[in-house]
Formats: structure tokens, C-alpha cells, sequence
């Protein structure tokens, strides 16, 4: 079994966020770490791979820095990195990085793509079901279950107040959420041969079936009219004082907001 | 293509179970102002199996005008035909609007759709507008006017982005659950009924489905709760929830938590606020407990008037309370509750 998983650098949010000029982030000023849902969807990959036995590609596209994530994933158990990386490629919306991805793949047998549900930059959930649609495959999205069965897998995918368990014949794309499982570790014998290991580069000219007209920026069909910090509601009163004074406080606010 | 051929606002009217999802109206009811500014009506697009009987629950909420497509294949979501569904009334009746919740379905659906009909989507959007793009005119570049301008939250909320697709159609647009304001129900109410069937002919990308399993809580739904009692790690525990329970119980208020609580597995999902949970926007919201991490200040930061209790001052949950109280949940929750038990009592 071949199986593709599709993997994001994203900065760390928690140590805050910053801008080009043209409203696009500036991920090279920015801490870096593996997108969590898609750790998780590499984790999935890798319990298949020790499960029934498959070849792990993992795939990213980004600045050349994002071999980074590339090498960590070598390290915890893929098999093998491809990096698609392009000045052409430069500030993508969802429709353009999934016509990339796409481009790429067409490159690669597989049985199964996974993608992670969404990046914590974006926060979209776009790019994984948007690459099943290029490729003309089945999505199954919010997967909290993946088993194989024959020629198909089997999902547990996640709904608001339910599940539903589907079969889609393979080839087939999946979604994974971070709630999927708990990512292994690097292991140092892992981590020494990542180090060493060819990651494979592919530029605008290995991309299979692609127009110009959907790559980077000027592929996107979306486009930024502005972009700003967060303007939160001001810090509001904040007390410090004994059990019964504070309750006190609460039960007299509640009062003259007429709560009670 | 010509854009100017695309008109009107399109809502995908979520129903599951063949009951309308409230995602449905409150995209009707943000589609009416944008339908106003635009000269154009609203138009509910509802897919489903035997679902033609809901026409009419779209229409008391503000539809103009209702596609019904109904079909066997559509029973339970599933990405295929519904999105075969949508992209096709896309193709045949070409809006210039689509707008679809931002939802477990919706998510899937709408990326799915937007590929098939090569257009843009905007995902998780909070906030809708007609204006221009771009906003403030830029010699030598056209300015163009009635624009869907969609604005959201992005980098876990630390930003905000308005984006326009200025170039494609429709526009589309994923929106928050919670968000929009639903329009004041009128009965009797009528929309022109449109019945529509692509045709649906399973292929490689039509699933199976196995077996549907239904969570089974019986608490309502904390998107719907005036008072909302929400708790966090500090809460300590499952049992110690107790203490949030009587005290929601005397105000008459639900209890709802962050994503700690449900991965510490304490709470089930369905009662998470934020980012990955739900956004609420109660009258009044306690954190009890709750840091306020950036994702789950997301999800509350609207709520009319926030309440927090924490015994670390430094909690960033004290930036977006109107009132905040360092101190200790054990000591002060239970007071709280016995205390305004005796309010109520007196009145």
C-alpha cells in the first residue's frame, strides 16, 4: 500500500504573528513547528504502515525551510520527502495550494492521501477535500478512525452529535483531526538517518496538468482587502478578594446588570 | 466568464435528520441584508431526502425563493451528491452569493463545491458587507463595487482578514454557527418553490455509509443557553463539575467548558466553546477555571457579559472579562451558588 500524506509548517501561533506589507504573512520571521492535525494524520499513516505494511511520501509545499518538517517526519517513520518549492508559487490561497498539491501528486502512485483537517494558521479545513476534487477521488473528512479493509478503507468520520462509520474504495483521501491519536516521537536512530536522507525538490516545471493561471497569487481566486491584529474588548474590572467579599461582588453585578 | 450574468444570494440550507439546522436561518437572515444591498432576494438552496416540507420553515425565516432538491441518494451527508447537488444549481442557476455554515458538513462541502466550480471560498467567516474592492481606490486599478467583502479570524485568532474574490463566481463564503442573527419568524410565510434534480449516478467518489451513530446527551444546545457556566482545567476534575452544575442550576443556565476539559475527557465535545468547540454568545458567561486561550476566546469573546474566575492573575481569560475575580473556584462557586440561592428565594 502507498500512502501519501500531505503536511504543513506553520508558524507557532503562540509567539504571535507578523505581516508583509501586501497583507501576507511573513512565515520566515516566524517560530515554526508541524501543523498539528497533520502530525496526526502522518501518525495514522505510520500505525497503517506498521499495521498492513505501506510506504509512507510525505509531501509539503512551502519556502525551502519546510524541509524542516519534512526531515521530522523521516524521523518518526516515512519513508520518503518531497518538498514542492517555487517563487511562482508565493502567497496561495486554498484553490491554488490544492491545484499545486495536486500537480505534484499526479507525479506519485498512492492508495491513500492524508491530509490533516486544517492548519492552525489558516484554519480553512479547505486544502485536503479541495485536492480530492482536483484528483477526482472521495473525501472523507474529520476522520477519527481509519482501518483497511481489502481494496477500501473504513472511517469513523466526525459529525457535530454523531458519527457516521463509511467505506470509500481506495483511492481515496482522508482528513484526520488531532483528536485521531497521539503522534509517536522521533527516535534517535531516526533523527541521525533524516538527517542524511534525500528529500526530493520539485519546482513549478514537475507540476503535472497545472495551468499558471491557478498557481500562487495570481491563481487565487481569493484575494486580501486587509488584514489586522485583533482588536479585543478592553480588560474590564478585576478584583482580588476573599471568598465571601467576591461573592458579594458577583451577586452585585449580576443585580445591576439585572441578571437577577 | 461574464460575471455581471451572476445574481442573487444563495444559502445551502443545512438539515440533518430532515430537520433545518439553525445554521439555515441565520445564513437567510445575514443573506437578507446583503440581498437588500445588492437589490437581489434570497434563495434556499434545500437538498435532502423527503425534505420538501421544510420550504416552508425557509420561507417564515425570510427565503424568497426555495431550490428543493430531493433525492434518495441524499438521505445522510455525504460529500459526493451534495456536493454534485450544489455545484449544479451553481451551473444552472449561477448566483451571485453562496453562502454555506461553517459546519462539520459545511466545511466538507464547501471546499468540495468551490474546486468543482473553480471559484474562491472564504472559510469560517464572521462578517459579511457589500463594498468595494478594493476598499480605498488605487490609481490605476479598477475599483470594483458591490463586492462581498468576508472577514475572519485567522492565526488562531490573533488576526483579522477581509477577503474578497473579486474575480470569480460566486462568491462563497463558509460562516460561523452563532454568529449571524436569524430574522424574527412570520408565519404563513411563502417562498417560490423551485424543484430541481441534477440526476444523481453513484460513482468512485460516492461512499458508503455503515452505520450512523448518534452521541447520546440529552443537554440542550449551549449556542442556545442565555447563561452559559463554562469551566476549565482548573476545575480539577469530572465530579468537581458539581460545583458549576448547582450553580447553573440556580440561574438557570447551561454548563459548557473548554477543549482541556473535553481531551481530559471530563465533558463531551458538544459542550466545548471555542475555536475547535462552539461560539457562544450568551448574556452572561462565567469562566470558571479557563485560562482563555486564544482559540477559546474565539469562541466567547461576544458573549454580552463575561464573568471570570481564576486564581492566577495573570490569566489572559482577565483581558475579555467585564469582571474578573482572582481567587479560588472551591471556595467562591459554592458560596456563589448558596448566596444567590438566597437572592431568588427573596424574590
Amino acid at each position: 500500500m502507498k500512502i501519501i500524506v500531505c503536511i504543513k509548517q506553520v508558524p507557532d501561533t503562540k509567539g504571535g504573528v507578523k505581516f508583509n506589507p501586501d497583507g501576507t504573512l511573513n512565515r520566515a520571521a516566524m517560530l515554526t513547528i508541524m501543523n498539528p492535525d497533520d502530525k496526526a494524520g502522518l501518525e495514522a499513516a505510520l500505525r497503517l504502515k506498521d499495521q498492513y505494511g505501506a510506504e509512507v511520501t510525505v509531501i509539503t509545499m512551502g519556502l525551502p525551510k519546510a524541509e524542516e518538517v519534512l526531515r521530522e517526519a523521516l524521523a518518526m517513520g516515512a519513508d520518503k520527502g518531497i518538498l514542492v518549492t517555487d517563487r511562482v508559487l508565493g502567497g496561495a490561497d486554498t484553490w491554488a495550494t490544492s491545484s499545486t498539491l495536486a500537480g505534484a501528486i499526479r507525479n506519485l502512485d498512492y492508495d491513500l492521501i492524508i491530509t490533516g483537517r486544517q492548519a492552525i494558521d489558516g484554519d480553512t479545513a479547505q486544502v485536503g477535500p479541495q485536492i480530492s476534487e482536483h484528483l477526482n477521488i472521495p473525501v472523507i473528512s474529520y476522520a477519527q478512525k481509519i482501518e483497511i479493509d481489502g481494496d477500501s478503507v473504513i472511517v469513523e468520520r466526525q459529525y457535530d452529535d454523531r458519527y457516521h462509520v463509511v467505506k470509500a474504495k481506495m483511492p481515496c483521501l482522508i482528513t484526520a483531526l488531532a483528536e485521531l491519536n497521539a503522534p509517536r516521537y522521533m527516535t534517535p536512530g531516526g533523527i541521525f538517518d533524516a538527517f542524511k536522507a534525500d528529500i526530493t525538490v520539485w519546482g513549478r516545471a514537475n507540476l503535472v496538468d497545472v495551468e499558471d493561471s491557478n498557481l500562487g497569487l495570481k491563481g487565487s481566486p481569493t484575494q486580501i482587502a486587509k488584514a489586522s491584529d485583533k482588536v479585543r474588548k478592553g480588560t474590564g474590572e478585576k478584583v482580588n478578594l476573599d471568598a465571601d467579599a467576591s461573592v458579594e461582588y458577583i451577586v452585585g453585578k449580576l443585580k445591576e446588570k439585572h441578571v437577577i | 466568464m461574464a460575471l455581471e450574468e451572476y445574481k442573487g444570494v444563495y444559502v445551502f440550507a443545512q438539515q440533518v435528520d430532515n430537520q433545518l439546522s439553525s445554521i439555515a436561518f441565520e445564513l437567510i437572515g445575514k443573506g437578507k441584508d446583503l440581498a437588500k444591498d445588492l437589490g437581489t432576494e434570497v434563495t434556499a438552496i434545500l437538498a435532502g431526502y423527503q425534505v420538501a416540507d421544510l420550504a416552508d420553515e425557509l420561507a417564515a425565516y425570510g427565503a424568497d425563493k426555495v431550490i428543493v432538491i430531493d433525492d434518495p441518494e441524499l438521505k445522510d451527508y455525504r460529500t459526493e451528491p451534495y456536493a454534485h447537488a450544489v455545484a449544479s444549481v451553481i451551473k444552472e442557476f449561477k448566483p451571485d452569493i453562496v453562502l454555506v455554515g461553517a459546519t462539520a458538513i459545511g466545511r466538507d462541502l464547501g471546499p468540495r463545491v468551490s474546486a468543482r466550480v473553480h471559484t474562491g471560498l472564504t472559510a469560517d467567516c464572521t462578517q459579511l458587507d457589500i463594498g468595494d474592492f478594493p476598499l480605498v481606490a488605487i490609481p490605476g486599478k479598477e475599483q470594483l463595487h458591490n463586492q462581498l467583502l468576508m472577514t475572519r479570524p485567522a492565526f488562531g485568532g490573533n488576526t483579522i482578514a477581509t477577503i474578497a474574490c473579486p474575480n470569480f463566481r460566486p462568491q462563497m463564503a463558509t460562516v460561523r454557527p452563532g454568529v449571524m442573527q436569524k430574522l424574527p419568524k412570520q408565519e404563513g410565510a411563502k417562498a417560490e418553490i423551485i424543484n430541481y434534480n441534477p440526476g444523481f449516478t453513484p460513482d468512485n467518489k460516492y461512499v458508503e455509509i455503515l452505520k450512523v451513530v448518534k452521541a447520546v446527551t440529552d443537554t440542550v444546545d449551549i449556542m442556545d443557553a442565555k447563561i452559559l457556566v463554562s469551566g476549565g482545567r482548573g476545575v480539577g476534575s469530572a465530579e468537581n463539575f458539581k460545583l458549576l452544575e448547582d450553580l447553573a442550576a440556580v440561574l438557570g443556565g447551561t454548563v459548557s467548558c473548554s477543549r482541556a476539559v473535553v481531551d481530559a475527557g471530563w465533558k463531551p465535545k458538544d459542550l466545548q466553546v471555542g475555536q475547535t468547540g462552539k461560539t457562544v454568545r450568551p448574556h452572561v458567561y462565567f469562566a470558571i477555571g479557563i485560562s482563555g486561550a486564544i482559540q477559546h476566546l474565539a469562541g466567547m469573546e461576544e458573549s454580552d457579559i463575561i464573568i471570570a474566575i481564576n486564581k492566577d492573575e495573570t490569566a489572559p481569560i482577565f483581558e475579555v472579562a467585564d469582571y474578573g475575580i482572582v481567587g479560588d473556584l472551591n471556595k467562591i462557586v459554592p458560596a456563589l451558588t448558596a448566596s444567590l440561592k438566597a437572592e431568588l428565594a427573596n424574590k
